[in-house]
């Protein structure tokens, strides 16, 4: 099993207010097998043994779904890997000897709570500016109650893919949750159980969008190649849409 | 209603229909400078001259003229106002950027290029446009503003054609980015679509500027 060094340039932040930068460590004698949060373990654990503070980073379920790793990786969000999260990305990807720079999504709505951590709750107030879904409380319904078609269901299926990371602001150029909100709406508006409030979730989400200061979306398509779940921007396209549907229909 | 009107989207939607409309101008105003090239020698100056008193004076053409100027202004504001406010979505840079690995370099200086564009049509209209309106040219023999002439002198400058082209590249790029951003901004570039909008955004971007760029060319050559 191979073994290797490398570098690291990671941003180390006290707190909201504190100025921040980059500090150098180096790690030794690395498992290729290991996962890249592992690999941080490892620097923490030598971190704790010298009384130093380990580097805080966000992970939860480190299977690739649950959306908390969130570091830019060389530049970019997740790592250099297409369609994986931090947690799924594994050492064999880096040569040994190689210097990594590793810093925290960079946008004004997420501000960094400390090192690598930033605080993505306004992603859930976007959420929650999207209101309820209408269901009918009861005995469960019947599996095939209500007939979607394969494509629509697909489509749907792959919106709802989103974990809500946030690799989408941290690869845009502008920090725009475009991505983001477009999925989220995407995923009620093609579904029958989304159609009641489907105009007043648009224009609710992209309100907040707004309020919390992302920046807008010039299709670039960063936030696509980035995205460790790979959502089309078609589903921007398609919240664009429906956003003017919502306020022209009032 | 009122959240839709102040709504980025909505912002970001008029900056595109605006862009869209300057798109067609481009395709009327390429047809009316061609004849610059078409013909040669009197012919051309008589058609040419002709040409502009029409598109001085024809009442149809004056509310297209203003439409084109709004559309030059609101589209320059507006993604004025919306470069700035994204820039302040982030405060801090990355100490390690790679776009050029997630998206094309004409969508990521949208900005700078349309700055290029604009620098261009400011000078552009000062040569011809402020001249046939309000500039000292004579009369051609047939007694219409000789606007073919002050054309025709100007492209003798080896500078000034070879400031026309470069903008002209700039233009590519501009179109290359802006026409397939805009119809996704409105939101009408559907899968089905998709193929068909970026074939007419390419070729766009790439025929447009090269007919646009021949014309001084061939003026200079000619003026060898």
């Amino acid at each position: 099993m191979a073994e290797m060094n490398l570098t690291l340039k990671i941003w180390r932040q006290d707190g909201p207010n504190d100025p921040g930068g980059f500090k150098s460590y180096t790690v030794n004698g690395l498992n290729t097998h290991m996962s890249f949060l592992e690999m941080l373990d490892v620097l923490n654990e030598k971190l704790v043994n010298t009384g130093d503070e380990p580097v805080a980073f966000d992970h939860d379920c480190r299977e690739g779904i649950c959306g908390m790793c969130s570091m830019v990786i060389n530049g970019r969000p997740h790592g250099p890997l297409e369609g994986t999260t931090t947690c799924q990305l594994h050492m064999r990807h880096f040569n040994d000897g190689d210097t990594v720079t590793i810093e925290p999504w960079r946008a004004k709505p997420f501000p960094i709570l400390k090192d690598l951590i930033v605080d993505r709750t306004p992603f859930d107030r976007i959420i929650q500016a999207g209101g309820f879904v209408s269901v009918n409380t009861g005995s469960a319904p019947d599996g095939n109650a209500i007939p979607i078609g394969k494509e629509i269901s697909d489509e749907a299926f792959d919106a709802a893919a989103c974990i809500g990371c946030g690799a989408c602001v941290a690869a845009c150029k502008n920090a725009s949750a475009s991505l983001f909100v477009a999925a989220k709406i995407s995923q009620l508006a093609l579904l029958p159980q989304g159609q009641p409030e489907r105009e007043e979730r648009v224009v609710g989400m992209v309100k907040q969008m707004d309020d919390e200061g992302f920046g807008h979306c010039t299709n670039t398509g960063a936030c696509e190649a980035e995205c460790p779940k790979e959502i089309s921007v078609d589903y921007i396209r398609k919240m664009n849409w429906e956003f003017h549907r919502a306020n022209v229909k009032g | 209603m009122n959240s839709y009107l102040t709504s980025t989207l909505f912002r970001k939607t008029l900056a595109a229909l605006s862009g869209l409309f300057l798109v067609i101008f481009l395709f009327g105003h390429l047809a009316g400078n061609l004849q610059l090239i078409m013909l040669s020698g009197d012919a051309a100056q008589k058609q040419f001259n002709e040409y502009a008193l029409f598109m001085t004076t024809n009442p149809a053409v004056k509310i297209l003229s203003l439409l084109t100027y709004t559309s030059i202004i609101l589209h320059t504001l507006l993604t004025l106002f919306l470069a700035f406010q994204s820039k302040s979505a982030r405060p801090i840079n990355y100490a390690v950027s790679s776009g050029s690995e997630n998206s094309r370099w004409a969508s990521r200086n949208m900005p700078l290029l349309g700055t290029i564009v604009l620098v261009f049509i400011v000078i552009h209209m000062k040569s011809f446009w402020y001249e046939m309106h309000w500039g000292d040219i004579g009369n051609d023999l047939w007694g219409n503003r000789d606007i073919y002439t002050v054309t025709i002198v100007a492209f003798r400058e080896l500078w000034y054609t070879a400031f026309y082209v470069l903008s002209m590249v700039g233009l590519g790029f501009h179109l290359c980015h802006g026409i397939s951003s805009a119809f996704q901004t409105i939101g009408i570039k559907t899968k089905k679509y998709l193929g068909p909008i970026e074939k007419f955004a390419t070729m766009v971007s790439i025929i447009v500027p090269i007919a646009f760029a021949s014309i001084p060319i061939i003026l200079y050559l000619r003026s060898l």
